[in-house]
């Protein structure tokens, strides 16, 4: 209590002088960062803006992407936008682009040579509309992880696979040995995540492109796509008895052994890292679930809402650059378990899956997110099919492959 | 006064329907689809699985919280000791939001930590009580935990009606030998038509606008078994940034409540006046 007394008087003592020396401009940055991972990353973020003299204060939102989401589109069209805000790079802040709403970053990019340096360069193209930046990308995040805890495979005495198909062949001795063979949190975006990897290692490439990029209805109608609905139609029956909400309690089921696996993006790996656990050591990661060796370079942005105040317009530009200066990047994207977005820092720090990421990035076996290609009424209409599908046997993998090729079909 | 009501409501309301028949995405803009939204919207098997969810809980919430909360509120009228005491218990549940009913009861019903788990740990392996994971079932798992927030409510509503009752009209159905259940269902409950009416609003219109509940205790699942209309509403207005499907979604929640109001406005107000 007494340190905590001291501590406080600390901070008002501290934010008294920042306050008077009135150079301090501040700059409320919104993100859905709060999972030990991602808090310890955004750390670094407002560690860097404030030694610049500026303050960093934070907006975070619990409860993922889709609860943030809405309040901030709400507070940016409802006149009173924050200085910064994360999205996912891609179309889910396009309308608020085109509606001008958006601070333009052309300038700073140029200067500072970001087509450049940002790899890949499609990372900057989402950014970009008409020519114009009007975003700055801050990690890469992809979907295309297995993760593996080592103990729940000893216990069930096999071997740990070491891709999809043995992962398949050793479910049943997981289930004998009380395990979880799959966990997934009950949350629509996650069973339709774990869907999308699926249909890249299953499916491959051109097959995902074919259905996410040109919207393709035959293509996702056809005998191939028939293949992926009926290995998700096995998978399903591994994911029973998960019964958490939220992706970081289903991560915490590999990470104590409950459960064998779970389909998650990288930023899996912060809570891995949290809870102490090595790479290679505790966990496995098998990138493009062991088949294709693939990543998809979705990933978070950060957008400025134009404002008035031109001292804050030039904090905006300050914490653009600083988010791709080197060392922040470095910083942050080891806390956070994603791949930097510059190809040339230095991450010998890195743990083991990440490496195997940043090799598979530095060969160029890369995709596109969904959420660059497919607008989000599209992706939401795909994630009400996909929870449905997980989580209720009477659908069979033909009516739900029926009800996806009419999605994508009629997709915009 | 009357013209800024008739903006906010009314100009908000027709605003509403009219935006519904375009294409408006994550910005409102005047281009004019027909239909179309409509037709999507009675396509979507989300859509009718709210409100299917949406009747059984409506019914049900209706006719177990006007139950129990008339039993209770009649219980307590027998002039038992720590009224007060029991009152506070009962009211209780009412002071804590949805959110955290919705969360206090996600915990209570998991199988892993609740309910299932204590009975189970005292050796009744078999036993299984998982309502928020069996899409069957999760909307009474819902259902349970909305009545064991609201009808303190009701029963506090229906204690003032029963003290509103006069002491004379007991005395009189004594004298007349009439025992006391038909009393009240022949006597009390008729004089107390006010206070029904009353509290028939407040649960219905709880009822059409239940979202948080669910949202904190589900989230829609498992898969999509305990969606509610409001619910489709606010996700693709806001979250596929698809406002015109939003915006037909909620018209048609309001045409289903206008369905309800209108012809019970016409037989309460419109028509001859009951004596009372």
């Amino acid at each position: 209590m007494k340190t905590f007394t001291k501590k406080l008087l600390g901070t008002m003592a501290f934010s008294a002088l920042m306050a008077g020396s009135a150079m301090a401009t501040e700059c409320e940055v919104t993100h859905w960062w709060t999972s030990g991972g991602e808090a310890a990353a955004v750390a670094e973020f407002a560690k860097a803006f404030d030694a610049t003299g500026n303050k960093w204060v934070d907006g975070a939102i619990a409860g993922s992407g889709g609860v943030a989401r809405p309040i901030m589109i709400g507070r940016i069209t409802g006149g009173d936008p924050m200085c910064a805000t994360q999205f996912n790079h891609g179309r889910q802040a396009e309308e608020l682009v085109e509606a001008g709403l958006m601070q333009d970053l052309t300038e700073l990019a140029e200067k500072e040579g970001w087509r450049d340096v940002v790899h890949p360069s499609s990372l900057l193209d989402s950014c970009t509309l008409d020519g114009r930046i009007y975003c700055v990308p801050v990690n890469i995040h992809s979907w295309q992880w297995l993760w593996l805890s080592r103990q729940a495979f000893e216990d069930a005495g096999v071997d740990v696979p070491t891709n999809w198909d043995e992962f398949v062949a050793a479910a049943p001795a997981l289930q004998a040995a009380g395990k979880i063979p799959l966990a997934m949190g009950n949350q629509a975006w996650q069973a339709s995540g774990a869907f999308g990897v699926i249909t890249v290692a299953l499916g491959g490439i051109d097959l995902w492109t074919k259905i996410n990029v040109d919207k393709d209805g035959d293509a996702a109608a056809g005998p191939e796509m028939a293949k992926v609905f009926n290995a998700a139609a096995a998978a399903r029956e591994f994911r029973k008895n998960s019964n958490v909400q939220d992706w970081n309690q289903a991560t915490n089921l590999v990470i104590t052994g409950k459960a064998g696996g779970q389909i998650m993006g990288d930023w899996a790996q912060g809570e891995f890292q949290v809870a102490g656990q090595v790479a290679g050591e505790d966990y496995e990661c098998l990138p493009g679930l062991g088949v294709n060796q693939v990543i998809s370079t979705g990933g978070d942005a950060f957008y400025f809402p134009k404002l008035d105040d031109p001292e804050k317009t030039k904090a905006q530009l300050e914490l653009a650059s600083l988010m791709l200066s080197k060392p922040v990047q470095v910083n942050f994207n080891l806390k956070k378990g994603s791949l930097p977005v510059r190809g040339d820092v230095d991450l010998a720090a890195a743990n083991d899956c990440m490496k195997k990421g940043l090799a598979i990035l530095a060969d160029g076996n890369i995709l596109p997110d969904g959420n660059q290609t497919l607008s989000p009424d599209t992706t939401g209409q795909i994630e009400d099919l996909m929870t449905e599908f997980w989580s209720d046997d009477s659908i069979t993998a033909e009516d739900a492959q029926a009800r996806y090729a009419e999605i994508i079909a009629n997709a915009d | 006064m009357i013209a800024t009501a008739l903006v906010v409501f009314v100009g908000g309301t027709v605003w509403t329907v009219v935006y519904s028949f375009t294409d408006s995405k994550l910005l409102p803009r005047l281009n004019f689809v027909g239909l179309e939204q409509y037709e999507r919207l009675w396509a979507t098997n989300r859509w009718l699985i709210s409100i299917e969810n949406l009747l059984i809980y409506g019914t049900l919430s209706l006719i177990f919280s006007l139950v129990i909360g008339f039993v209770l509120a009649a219980l307590l009228d027998q002039k038992i000791r720590f009224e007060n005491t029991f009152r506070t218990i009962l009211l209780y549940p009412f002071a804590l939001s949805f959110i955290v009913t919705g969360l206090v009861w996600q915990w209570v019903l998991n199988p892993d930590f609740g309910i299932q788990h204590i009975v189970r740990s005292l050796g009744w392996e078999s036993f299984a009580f998982d309502p928020l994971y069996n899409a069957d079932i999760v909307i009474y798992g819902l259902l349970i935990a909305g009545l064991w927030q609201g009808t303190g409510l009701i029963m506090c509503l229906m204690l003032a009606g029963l003290r509103g009752i006069d002491e004379d009209i007991w005395k009189a159905a004594r004298v007349d030998g009439i025992p006391m259940w038909r009393t009240y269902i022949f006597i009390v409950i008729p004089m107390m038509r006010p206070v029904f009416i009353t509290t028939l609003v407040i649960i219905a219109s709880g009822i059409v606008r239940v979202y948080d509940l669910v949202v904190a205790q589900t989230s829609g699942g498992p898969g999509i078994a305990s969606e509610v209309p409001a619910k489709y509403v606010y996700d693709k207005m806001f979250l596929g940034q698809n406002l015109a499907q939003g915006f037909a979604g909620s018209t048609m929640m309001l045409l289903a409540v206008l369905v309800v109001i209108i012809p019970w406005a016409y037989l309460e107000f419109g028509g001859k006046r009951r004596p009372t």
